[in-house]
């Protein structure tokens, strides 16, 4: 069962137990969205301020799985305080992270360096379980659509 | 009573002769799609080796043969729900989801306008909601909901009040989350009462307990085959005769028409101005075997092997897990079927099933197409256990190990 363990790493539970940036901002000032994924029912609810290009602060509410609530409380770390440039460079290397690549095509973008996720990286492992992806890319395709709602 | 082995039933699905994880597959996912026993592959496959073409148009032998084949199973299909008139009776389509959105596309839009009731409840299905708020949505029909108890009934406290007025009453025939069989004959009762039809969603009930449509009194049934034994691809609309005749056609085209011109066309007799295009004709071939062997099982044993093992697991979650599991589904085997769905203390059912999987366990976890009825229990997902012919008590012997994993790694 080594691969289970690989997924449910203990950061991962560590997340998942005790998440980081829970419940919500006041809105106005931050800016609310939601977050579905129709497969498992999870919903989540983002809220996040952003002053003169950064994250001032960010909040992640709602409930799911352990993959996809440690990757929101994860997700809050990484971005929080970041310039929104930085906060989309994470996205992009976290979504790359998230990709099941082709081993035998020689096209394949170099693999993402796992060193500038950080705490991230953590959650490599849900790769090998393709329909757990989508749990771990709720919460950035939430902020994405949040930031693409602020015009950010 | 008539009992069979389900280690025999096991010896005739090929798919239980793979592994899981290297494991001896826990498939505790029948209301999810059931395994087909050899029986229904081999009926297909001799089809496309021995008699495949198009039907209801070639007049060479293999033509006819194709076209006794397919509606020999209208017929058999009938048969085995107790249709009045089985060759006019059942239409033949993708699912049960089609088959509701031909019912509420066709009977709906040419019945239903602004303010006309359909009375539906609370655990049902998307399939046998959804049709029915686009109707909403497009032509103003007032949707009534029957509730759910805390004993996870059917609460009919309100039944003739909801009814006062409504067109439709439209029901599962079995909660594909709770295991719940509502009273049916006491609501179609109610529903003629009132004046309104009675239509189930059945596709949780046809393959797990005797049903005949004529003495529970309902008018329409809806369900798809691979939940009984069956391939995909194929779903059955049944509903009396009297009812099909005034519907108008769903899907246009070749094989529902009695003439065509440039300025118009006149639609076909029923069944076959409800089936457009080349039908799923192996599919419905598959179907009939799957009948056919359902019927050598006898409905009534497959019905009760359900609930023997549903006693087992409803037991042996109690006593080795107390608290830490939810059970969502009734507490007795009384009217109900072999579903029934779990939470566990802080583990979300994704991640049950996950860990679940490594012990060659087979569960669904999610909202089963029920959102508005996990509104109601007030939890995101569960993990949903089924069971098929196939199932034993070993099976639930791995979930209960699963679990206690699964409460070890979260708990």
């Amino acid at each position: 069962m080594d691969d289970l363990e690989d997924l449910y790493r203990e950061i991962i539970l560590d997340h998942y137990r005790s998440p980081r940036n829970h419940g919500e901002l006041p809105t106005p000032p931050a800016h609310r969205t939601e977050g579905f994924n129709p497969l498992c029912g999870d919903e989540i609810v983002l809220t996040v301020v952003v002053d003169d290009g950064t994250i001032s602060d960010v909040r992640v509410a709602g409930h799911g799985c352990s993959i996809s609530q440690s990757s929101a409380s994860l997700m809050t770390g990484a971005v929080k305080g970041k310039s929104v440039t930085d906060a989309r460079r994470a996205m992009r290397s976290f979504k790359r992270m998230m990709t099941v690549t082709d081993d035998t095509d020689e096209d394949a973008e170099e693999p993402v360096d796992l060193r500038s996720l950080g705490e991230l990286a953590a959650l490599q492992g849900v790769v090998k379980f393709p329909v757990r992806i989508k749990c771990a890319t709720l919460a950035w395709n939430t902020l994405d659509q949040a930031l693409v709602e602020l015009d950010a | 009573m008539n009992r069979f082995d389900p280690e025999r039933v096991r010896g005739d699905v090929p798919e239980l002769r793979r592994t899981v994880h290297g494991l001896e597959m826990a498939y505790l996912d029948s209301a999810a799609s059931s395994l087909a026993p050899r029986a229904v592959i081999e009926a297909m496959s001799r089809y496309y080796e021995r008699t495949h073409t198009n039907v209801h148009r070639g007049v060479y032998e293999i033509a006819e043969e194709a076209t006794e084949a397919y509606e020999g199973a209208r017929v058999a299909v009938g048969k085995f729900i107790g249709a009045a008139d089985p060759s006019h009776e059942v239409i033949f389509t993708k699912n049960a989801t089609e088959a509701f959105n031909l019912f509420a596309r066709s009977w709906g839009a040419s019945t239903l306008g602004e303010g006309d009731v359909v009375v539906l409840t609370e655990m049902e299905h998307h399939a046998n909601l959804v049709p029915w708020l686009q109707l909403k949505a497009e032509r103003g029909i007032e949707l009534r909901y029957l509730g759910v108890t805390d004993a996870f009934r059917l609460d009919l406290h309100d039944l003739d009040e909801q009814l006062a007025g409504a067109k439709l009453l439209s029901v599962t025939g079995m909660s594909n989350v709770l295991g719940t069989i509502p009273p049916l004959r006491r609501l179609a009762d109610a529903a003629h009462a009132a004046g309104a039809l009675m239509a189930i969603d059945a596709a949780q009930l046809v393959g797990h307990a005797p049903m005949d449509v004529g003495a529970l009194d309902i008018d329409v049934a809806c369900f798809s085959a691979h939940k009984m034994l069956g391939p995909t691809g194929i779903g059955v609309l049944w509903a009396r005769r009297e009812v099909l005749e005034p519907m108008p056609p769903f899907l246009g085209g070749g094989g529902m028409i009695l003439d065509v011109r440039l300025d118009g066309f006149r639609p076909a007799e029923v069944p076959h101005r409800f089936e457009a295009g080349t039908p799923p004709i192996a599919e419905a071939v598959g179907l009939a075997a799957a009948v056919r062997y359902l019927e050598g099982l006898s409905m009534e044993a497959v019905q009760a092997h359900d609930l023997s093992l549903t006693g087992y697991a409803l037991e042996r979650l109690g006593s080795r897990f107390g608290d830490k599991v939810r059970v969502f589904s009734p507490a007795d085997l009384t009217d109900r079927g072999g579903v029934l769905s779990i939470e566990l203390q802080g583990v979300h059912a994704h991640d049950l099933a996950q860990v679940l999987d490594r012990h060659g366990v087979c569960v669904r976890p999610g909202h089963h197409c029920a959102k508005p009825l996990m509104r109601r229990l007030g939890v995101p997902a569960t993990a949903r256990v089924s069971f098929g012919p196939y199932s034993v008590e070993r099976d639930i012997d791995a979930l209960l190990d699963g679990i206690d994993h699964a409460l070890g790694m979260f708990g």
